[in-house]
Parts: structure tokens; C-alpha cells; sequence
């Protein structure tokens, strides 16, 4: 499934998407303005009490999505410490850690439909100008709808390619799966055009 | 109109099912991912604005939460990483890569591909990449340079492969080649 909405429901599903978006914003501004070591470690510290409002499984599933980070956070502390400046590389990395764990706070707690509806409304001051914004939902539909149909032809000749291979498959399913893409876009823009195509957006 | 739409849709979906591909190794340890070959393929095979547009779509629904960059990463926190420069550089790189090859037709489709997608998605690519990087490390632009060069190979190879996918989808489907085909067609 497209979302990394959680499960585990917790308080922060509660607040309006574009609050949490406007504080995903200033917060990350203000850790780039206030870069202090004490502040970043500060920082970092309200952001577990954050995740901890939604209960330990919760926690749990915030870090294991922002674990990836690790080689990045290794990376700069190593950058740092080589050219003689290790306090200012463990400020970035400490930095790094509360701006992507907050905004992986908000993704987690935000409902796919709503985050849609925000981009809808922020599209607002285009169709005031009259300009049709429907092809820019249209074409964000389709592509939430046709990632999973290519991600499951490329898993089936990756698989297929495994039956006769005993090397992996790598780059070369990605022309299949373009030929693929290509394919079913001709097909999809037949239908829509049959169907009135972009015309029946602008109308309405 | 359709079609375009629908284009630049499929070709977002197609640099997120790319993500899904399990990387590389380079025998140095870098991993090369099938991403940045997507949004070559974007500017190769759609040209310049369709590639661009399908670029910053994919953008876009990344920026929303979907978990669409390669690991299955997505959110407002892919822009606090030092990588920014390079997700800033990729509609500009699909522009210039589609640019090039609608421009230029002198050679074959795949040579012209590949000098293209080395233009677009390497030189001026790493050129938004390496700036991003010092910014977000707080580096001098050589020390980010330094970071990146390990990169470089596996771009090199994915350069070669975008060739030759765009050509062989241009004898495959030479009218949903968008860059090579009139723009009645793509109408």
C-alpha cells in the first residue's frame, strides 16, 4: 500500500494535516537558525517525547523507518571528525535526526486522502486565475494507481528471469518494465479519451 | 492532452517501480539504484517538458509521504538530507536531458541518449548535487565534490544503459517516443 500512515493510532492523528505541515516547516527553520549543540540535542529529545505520546509500539515503528539514516548520521560524523570539526558534525547529524523523525512523525500520522486534500487546497490560488488544476489531480491518481500495477509486473519478470537465470536480474528488466509503462500509457490514454477525456474537468 | 497526462503520469510511476529494484553493488561497496535511470528515461524518451513535469510529479507525491524514492522512503524529510541537491537537480536534469536529445539528431537515438542523459543527469546533476551537499554539511564545494565521486561510475553506467533502453524502445514503440515523435502525435 502507498502510505506510511501508522496503524497505531495516536493523538497527533487528531491534529489537521496542515498544522502539523506548518510545524514540520517552522520547526525544521528554526533548528537551522538556532544551530547550537545543546539546542539540537534539546530538539531531539521533545521529538522522543513526541513518538512516546503514541505508546511504545509506535515508537518502534517510527525508528525503524527512519534507521536508514544511520549511514548518512555515520557519514558526516566521520566528514566531521577527519576535517577537524567533530562538535559541528554531531550538531548537523543530531539536526538531521529531528528534522526527519518529525517529519516521518507527520507522514505517520496523516491519512493519504488528506494529504491529497492539502495539495487540492493548495492548488486553490491556480483555479481562482482559472486555470484548470484537474489534469494535476488526474495525472496524481494515476500515478498512485499504476506504481503499484508496475511494481508488481517488475517483481513478476524479476521472478520470471530467476526461473531461467541463476544471475540476478537488475537492469535488465528495466527495459521490459518501460516497454511495460509505455504500453499500458497508450492504452490508458485511449480509454480516457473514449471517455471525454479532460474535457468533462474542465467543465466542472 | 491525454496522452501527455497520462505520459507524464506512467513515467512517474515507472521512476518509483525503478526504486523497487534491488541495487547494484559496485566492487567498491556503492550501491547504484535504478532511480536516476528513470529520470533519464524521463528526459530521453519523453523529452523535455513531458520529462521534467513527470519528474516534479514524482517529486511532489514523495514531498506528500508516499514511499516512492529507492528503500521505500518518502515525506518532508528527504528535503532535510544531504542528498537535497540532487532531488532539487532531477527535473532540471530530465529538462536538459529531453532538450538535448529533441535538438539534436545527427546521430542515432542511442548515442544521442547517452551524451544527453551524461549532460544532463551527470554533469549538471552533480553540479546541483555537490552544492546541496555542501550546504547541508557545512563543507567547502571540494570536500562535497570528494563525497560524491564514488557515485560517479554507477552514473556512468546508468548513462550507458539509457542509451541503449532508449533505443531500443524507439525501434519497439517509435511513436511513444515523445522526443523523437512531432508534437501532433503527442497531442
Amino acid at each position: 500500500m502507498l502510505s506510511f500512515e501508522s496503524p497505531v493510532l495516536t493523538p497527533w492523528h487528531r491534529v489537521p494535516v496542515v498544522f502539523k505541515f506548518i510545524a514540520v516547516c517552522l520547526c525544521s527553520l528554526l533548528l537551522f537558525v538556532f544551530d547550537d549543540l545543546w539546542v539540537q540535542m534539546a530538539a531531539l529529545i521533545c521529538v522522543v517525547a513526541l513518538y512516546s505520546m503514541g505508546g511504545m509500539p509506535f515508537m518502534q515503528a517510527g525508528f525503524l523507518r527512519i534507521k536508514f539514516l544511520w549511514l548518512i548520521v555515520l557519514f558526516i560524523i566521520l566528514l566531521h571528525a577527519l576535517t577537524g570539526t567533530p562538535a559541528q558534525g554531531l550538531g548537523i547529524a543530531l539536526r538531521l535526526i529531528s528534522i526527519v523523525a518529525l517529519s516521518n512523525l507527520m507522514t505517520m500520522t496523516s491519512r493519504l486522502s488528506d494529504l491529497l486534500a492539502m495539495l487540492h487546497s493548495a492548488l486553490l490560488p491556480l483555479r481562482a486565475l482559472n486555470i484548470n488544476t484537474r489534469p494535476v489531480e488526474l495525472a496524481i491518481a494515476l500515478v498512485i494507481r499504476f506504481t503499484p500495477v508496475l511494481i508488481s509486473k517488475s517483481t513478476l519478470l524479476s521472478n520470471s528471469w530467476r526461473m531461467r537465470s541463476a544471475k540476478r536480474p537488475g537492469w535488465r528488466i528495466v527495459f521490459p518494465i518501460s516497454l511495460a509503462a509505455i504500453d499500458d500509457a497508450e492504452q490508458v490514454a485511449q480509454a480516457l479519451k473514449a471517455r471525454g477525456g479532460t474535457t468533462e474537468f474542465k467543465n466542472s | 492532452m491525454e496522452r501527455n497526462i497520462v505520459f507524464i503520469a506512467l513515467f512517474a510511476a515507472l521512476i518509483a517501480a525503478l526504486g523497487f529494484i534491488p541495487p547494484i553493488q559496485l566492487s567498491f561497496g556503492v550501491p547504484i539504484t535504478a532511480q536516476t535511470l528513470g529520470v533519464m528515461l524521463c528526459g530521453t524518451v519523453l523529452g523535455s517538458k513531458r520529462g521534467a513535469l513527470a519528474v516534479l510529479l514524482f517529486l511532489a507525491l514523495v514531498l506528500l509521504g508516499l514511499p516512492l524514492l529507492a528503500g521505500g522512503r518518502g515525506g518532508l524529510h528527504v528535503l532535510s538530507q544531504p542528498s537535497i541537491g540532487f532531488l532539487i537537480g532531477w527535473p532540471v536534469a530530465a529538462f536538459i536531458t529531453g532538450l538535448i536529445v529533441e535538438k539534436l539528431r545527427t546521430f542515432s537515438i542511442s548515442i544521442i541518449s547517452m551524451i544527453a542523459a551524461f549532460i544532463g543527469c551527470i554533469v549538471l546533476l552533480y553540479a546541483f548535487g555537490i552544492v546541496g551537499m555542501a550546504f547541508m554539511l557545512e563543507k567547502s564545494l571540494i570536500q562535497a565534490s570528494l563525497g560524491v565521486l564514488p557515485f560517479i561510475p554507477g552514473d556512468i553506467v546508468k548513462v550507458v544503459l539509457a542509451g541503449l533502453i532508449t533505443g531500443a524502445l524507439y525501434t519497439a514503440r517509435p511513436n511513444s517516443v515523445l522526443s523523437r515523435s512531432s508534437n501532433r502525435a503527442a497531442a
